[in-house]
């Protein structure tokens, strides 16, 4: 999918930069909490000095689980239940950031892990509207630093 | 006997189940009658009442059917905590001596399968519920999967579990699920959420408790049966820190869950250690929930639940019975009715009234737990 017929499926939760996505997080100037998605007060602390603020990429996968059933819909947006694939879901720990839930792109149990490095991807949202897409993590394939463009 | 002892004397309990052109507000009304009868008074003798529903209506619409006297009757909907929060204001209102003779009701009514919340009434993009992210599910799932790699807890564990509340689940009339199970059939069953199977869960239901509370000794005179006093009630919400259902995200820095906060509460209010606990109901939405609860409440330690739970220690016939009617998980989960179906049981524990599934040596403490979306926590403590 090429990045300029991307529609994300809300404003403010990632940006695409350079075609890499990026989640927008906020930063809290008074303790320095970052949430995610941006928050207009701080959870903590509940300073309203909060600004946005642009995730890491990468992270370790902190828990997870696979949706194994069809979501109801709404609110899924995906209706036809027979057409339903399962997919994974976890939480990733961006270092010294925040744990982030996300879709995963790995959906085999056998093949994920606590602690197993992930990196933020681009999938296409659940749905029939083309093009429109959500943020999800995905396992980091060895090298690390070798990102294919042409996915 | 101090003046300021809260009696629970009558109890009263819809069937838990599937009831087909039953409404929600019937069953609340049949269990309201029978928690009066239990308790040898009328409903004219009531002077407050507090109840509600998740998605089963108003609890006040049964002054229609119990009769217009006028009550004041406050309507609570706070999620899987209705039943506590009810509960809690009952309590209060007779502890203020604003009231002498409560009723307490809560009751339920879902469509099968799983929730399906809207995300805006949870503060929530629509994105979070058409990504596939609003299920409690995924939540409890990825909360055991990670407290099982820290903790030492096994898929065995899990369905152990499971085939106990199904066990008890077949002793108990008011159940929903009254066929045991065992580990192997439990392991093999549908994977919903790795590491959960479809019989690890319990699910959305329908049923109806009620609850007679009174300031002072009044009812029926019945020496044969022990009173039952109300020690404790409390209720937390989330802590910043603390990992909960529909967070989009969860910081790194960690708190106390609310059920360790709610528990501590109960317990220091009642003045009872969780040591002193005789019987338990602990919110268990799958297996795992009720593992992590145990040590969360302090029942336990984080970690000794594997070897707890392989001892049989949790079983009626255990050191620390816990969820003796069979818990959500054979009972389903009429969110209205869920918390005050584990005092029910307690308070029938206490009497020695539990038939086939009456914890042996004359319980005297009991302990009950409710936990929920979107981070909420009720116990109570209760003794003969």
């Amino acid at each position: 999918m090429n990045a300029n017929e991307m529609t994300p499926i809300a404003e403010g939760l990632f940006v695409i930069a350079d075609g890499l996505p990026c989640l927008l997080g906020s930063h809290c100037a008074s303790c320095g909490t970052i949430a995610f998605p941006m928050q207009a007060t701080c959870q903590k602390c509940t300073s309203t000095d909060v600004g946005a603020r642009p995730l890491a990429r990468r992270g370790t996968l902190w828990s997870w689980t696979v949706q194994f059933f069809p979501p109801k819909s709404p609110p899924y947006a995906a209706a036809r239940a027979d057409q339903f694939e399962p997919y994974g879901v976890g939480y990733v720990e961006l270092p010294g950031e925040v744990r982030v839930e996300a879709r995963l792109t790995e959906a085999d149990p056998d093949l994920l892990r606590i602690g197993m490095p992930m990196e933020l991807a681009l999938i296409p949202a659940p749905g029939d509207e083309p093009g429109l897409v959500t943020y999800a993590f995905r396992p980091v394939i060895e090298p690390a630093e070798d990102v294919d463009e042409r996915e | 006997m101090s003046v300021n002892d809260i009696r629970i004397i009558g109890i009263g309990i819809h069937k838990f189940g599937r009831h087909a052109g039953v409404s929600g507000l019937e069953m609340a009304a049949a269990a309201a009658s029978s928690a009066l009868k239990d308790a040898a008074v009328t409903w004219r003798d009531v002077d407050f009442a507090v109840g509600g529903s998740d998605a089963a209506g108003n609890a006040d619409t049964l002054v229609s059917v119990l009769g217009l006297s006028g009550v004041p009757f406050i309507n609570v909907r706070n999620g899987c905590a209705t039943g506590g929060s009810a509960l809690i204001t009952a309590d209060a209102m007779l502890r203020t001596g604003s009231a002498n003779l409560a009723l307490v009701v809560g009751f339920d009514k879902h469509p099968p399968g799983a929730f399906n919340p809207s995300p805006e009434d949870w503060g929530l993009g629509d994105w979070y519920g058409k990504t596939g992210m609003m299920l409690t599910t995924q939540f409890f799932a990825m909360k055991i999967q990670r407290y099982m790699g820290e903790h030492g807890i096994s898929s065995a564990t899990l369905a152990k579990v499971a085939a106990k509340a199904f066990h008890n689940g077949a002793l108990n009339p008011n159940a929903w699920r009254r066929k045991p199970l065992s580990e192997a059939e439990i392991l093999a069953s549908a994977m919903v959420n790795p590491p959960l199977t479809q019989y690890m869960f319990c699910s959305p239901g329908e049923g109806a408790v009620a609850l007679v509370l009174s300031r002072r000794a009044r009812g029926r005179v019945d020496l044969s049966r022990p009173s039952v006093l109300l020690r404790s009630v409390a209720l937390r919400s989330r802590r910043f820190g603390s990992f909960e259902v529909f967070s989009p995200s969860i910081p790194i820095e960690s708190a106390p869950s609310p059920t360790t906060d709610a528990a501590a509460a109960a317990f220091e209010l009642a003045g009872i250690g969780p040591e002193d606990v005789d019987v338990v109901q602990l919110q268990d939405t799958e297996s795992g929930a009720e593992i992590m609860h145990l040590a969360e409440t302090g029942l336990c330690q984080h970690g000794e639940q594997e070897k707890l739970i392989a001892d049989g220690a949790t079983a009626i016939g255990g050191r620390l019975p816990v969820n003796t009617d069979g818990g959500c998980i054979a009972n389903g989960e009429p969110i209205g009715a869920s918390g005050l179906r584990q005092v029910h049981e307690v308070v029938l524990q206490l009497r020695a009234a539990a038939g086939a599934r009456q914890v042996p040596g004359r319980p005297k403490v009991g302990f009950t737990h409710v936990y929920g979306a979107p981070g909420v926590s009720a116990c109570a403590v209760l003794s003969r």
